[in-house]
């Protein structure tokens, strides 16, 4: 009865959504859905406003859904409700559901319908790649883009005699054993919700699949492959940072995230997006000194680029041919260089296209505080030309798997279980979740 | 003899129940369904087809040890939920009863908790109990690492037990009261004249008098924890630790709305929904046949 319960409200909050759209008066209103909160989805109204003061024939209307779950939730809601909005913000783990759906109108045949030329291969290819059909055609407008990077507090580095960032994880353990001897109560924060840059960065920069089939990427068949990896070894070294106090857990249950615990000096290290970059300059207490590296890599292995974060801007079906044409507007304002260039200063969020990071390098952006350190997150993605399991991660209902990460991460960390047992115990779940999504879209190939 | 009142007229009599038919209908009536059709298909997320799948979402939700788990655990939750809220609202009770200084006072103080939102109970009770920063938590001063919620399966769900206990005292001390209230002075006075101490005419005189309301009591108290823990939880834990708080209700939601497996949380939430007719049935029948009785 539950979930009646549910559905009802979700539908009620829906028509309350749009209660308060009113109809269109003289410039054609279009709606956009976006995932972000706090600081991040300021920005994102700030963008809006500009975008409606820079013509007067469309109007978008920008509307938080806090997070990307609740956000993919409320636009599948939505559109089963025939409710949706023109333009919505789904990332990189609600990506082969919608594109087995079918809800959706690519983004290049959107732009062409409309009259706009827009440089594809100017895009990072790590961002096509995740966003793309196998034949590369980009199906979704890139718009924030990051990649995991592993952050350290330089003071207490420096407490330690340690000069410069550590690039290994052998330093790192090396720099936190002496920071604790040295008297800081927590070297490294970590929090086990945080599976995308602890597992997928992880096995991206170390090359380990994280499916069969190239990532899922050859096919729905693909079965997940996390534990016969190195992630085995790196969850059981985690779990002895964690038994060590080396590593200590922050996050929501535990009443301070990682993030909170780093940017107030209590955690000396942590591992977190780029795009949380602006927000650490903001939020550091003072006397906090800190700095951003690449994800450390263990000694003796060969570093791979990391994987893109973030999500793109997907164009829904169903709504009508003025306000296509308004999306269109939208994704070409947002596309031009100023604008690419402007929402990447304030965010932390890479510039998406080569053209747009060439020309702010070559404007001097990075190269003082507080915007230095942004340009490894580029160098960082674009490392190696992506592989066959840096390109990204294609499998359905990858929150699921994500999920049971998660899970696995916590028995171990919190309950003793042996690393190798919670990984083949997630493994087994995830490759059910799997095998359920493959009958459910039974006979369909991915795009 | 029966003697009833009659509507003469037709139509009437629908339009009266009109509006409150059209409310079932569209409101349980037509998602019940929705969630029925689901539970035998296999439904895509985005919508746009689905396949007949049989019995299969039930047999896959048999065959996981892990929805076991959750049934045991609402089990649990709601013996210990229902027996924490009752037993402190029937004491509560007993002393109001008595009569002593400031009763008229305490009868509306108890019932407040029943106003309060479990969200926002939960926001709340979570603060209370955080091992960091919490009154709680105070105790990790003295004995540090006694008290994680964060990390602790056992601690976190009797984090949320308690929590829902509290709520659901107020709705149980007005029942009871009202119960306690209806026994006839003269037998409580007999009683104490013979000898008995409130204690023992609390045992063996208002206990079996209440014993209807209490079986109800029970049985709401028991339902209410199969459904309302859905905001308790998802305000204090999310299910965590390693979905350690996680009971039926919930994970109806994980699997639904953040795995985007509509059929198997359909097949869930039919399973559920059954269990919760079965309490009520149990209800009637027994409530009817003691009221009878008395």
């Amino acid at each position: 009865m539950k979930s009646n319960w549910l559905l009802s409200a979700a539908l009620g909050a829906t028509a309350l959504t749009f209660a308060s759209a009113a109809p269109a008066a003289a410039a054609t209103k279009f709606e956009f859905w976006y995932g972000l909160s706090g600081d991040l989805s300021e920005r994102v109204q700030e963008m809006c406003s500009r975008f409606n003061a820079s013509q007067a024939d469309y109007e978008i209307v920008c509307v938080s859904q806090e997070n990307y779950e609740n956000n993919l939730q409320n636009t599948i809601a939505a559109f089963r409700a025939n409710k949706q909005p023109t333009v919505t913000q789904i990332s990189d783990g609600g990506v082969v559901d919608l594109m087995l759906s079918g809800a959706f109108l690519p983004v290049k045949q959107l732009m062409e319908e409309n009259g706009y030329t827009i440089d594809w291969s100017n895009y990072f290819s790590g961002i096509a790649s995740y966003f793309s059909t196998s034949k590369g055609e980009l199906l979704a407008m890139p718009f924030n883009s990051s990649t995991a990077m592993y952050y350290y507090n330089t003071d207490a580095l420096k407490a330690v005699g340690f000069d410069g960032l550590p690039e290994t994880w052998e330093q790192v353990e090396d720099v936190a054993r002496k920071m604790k001897a040295a008297g800081y109560a927590c070297p490294i924060a970590f929090d086990p919700t945080g599976q995308w840059q602890w597992w997928e960065q992880f096995s991206a920069i170390h090359n380990q699949p994280i499916a069969s089939k190239g990532n899922g990427y050859g096919g729905l068949d693909a079965e997940v492959e996390f534990n016969k990896g190195k992630f085995v070894q790196q969850l059981a070294w985690f779990k002895k940072m964690f038994d060590e106090g080396l590593m200590v857990h922050k996050s929501k249950a535990a009443g301070q995230t990682a993030n909170e615990a780093f940017t107030a000096g209590d955690c000396q290290m942590t591992s977190s997006s780029i795009a949380d970059h602006g927000s650490f300059s903001k939020q550091a207490k003072d006397g906090v000194h800190w700095d951003v590296a690449m994800l450390p890599i263990w000694a003796g292995t060969e570093r791979h680029n990391s994987l893109v974060g973030g999500a793109a801007l997907w164009t829904l079906k169903g709504k009508s041919a003025e306000e296509y044409k308004g999306a269109a507007a939208f994704y070409n304002f947002i596309a031009q260089p100023a604008e690419v260039q402007h929402w990447s200063t304030i965010t932390g969020y890479i510039p998406v296209t080569n053209s747009g990071f060439e020309s702010m390098k070559a404007a001097g952006f990075y190269d003082a505080a507080p915007y230095k350190g942004r340009e490894l997150a580029i160098k960082s993605l674009t490392f190696t030309p992506v592989g066959e399991y840096t390109r990204g991660v294609r499998l359905g209902n990858f929150g699921a798997v994500r999920k049971e990460i998660q899970n696995a991460m916590q028995a171990v960390l919190f309950d003793g279980v042996d690393p190798q047992k919670a990984l083949d115990d997630a493994a087994t779940r995830s490759n059910e979740v799997l095998r359920k999504f493959e009958q459910t879209y039974k006979g369909q190939q991915l795009p | 003899m029966e003697r009833r009142a009659v509507y003469r007229n037709k139509v009437l009599p629908w339009l009266l129940i009109g509006p409150q038919l059209l409310l079932v209908l569209v409101f349980f009536y037509w998602p019940t369904s929705q969630a029925l059709y689901w539970a035998f298909t296999l439904e895509q997320p985005w919508g746009g087809g689905n396949l007949w799948a049989g019995l299969d979402n039930f047999l896959y939700i048999f065959r996981d040890d892990r929805y076991w788990g959750t049934v045991l655990r609402s089990g649990f939750y709601a013996l210990a939920a229902t027996g924490l809220s009752m037993l402190v609202a029937l004491t509560l009770a007993s002393f109001v009863d008595r009569a002593l200084k400031g009763t008229k006072l305490f009868q509306s103080v108890f019932i407040w908790p029943y106003a309060i939102a479990a969200p926002a109970a939960g926001v709340a009770f979570r603060f209370i109990f955080s091992p960091e920063a919490g009154l709680v938590g105070a105790i990790n001063d003295i004995w540090p690492g006694v008290w994680d919620p964060a990390t602790n399966g056992i601690h976190a769900l009797a984090m949320v037990i308690v929590c829902h206990a509290w709520l659901g005292i107020g709705y149980n001390f007005v029942f009871f009261l009202a119960a306690l209230q209806m026994i006839p002075r003269s037998i409580n006075e007999a009683g104490a004249m013979d000898g008995a101490r409130p204690f023992r005419r609390m045992l063996d005189l208002q206990l079996p008098l209440i014993a209807p309301t209490a079986f109800f009591l029970l049985i709401m108290n028991i339902i209410s924890s199969f459904t309302d823990s859905f905001g308790l939880i998802d305000t204090m834990t999310e299910g965590g630790p390693i979905g350690q708080t996680e009971v039926m209700v919930y994970k109806i939601y994980v699997d639904g709305f953040k795995g985007l497996d509509y059929s198997g949380a359909a097949a869930q939430s039919i399973i559920l929904m059954l269990l919760v007719i079965g309490l009520t049935f149990i209800q009637f029948k027994w409530v009817e046949r003691r009221v009878h009785y008395n």
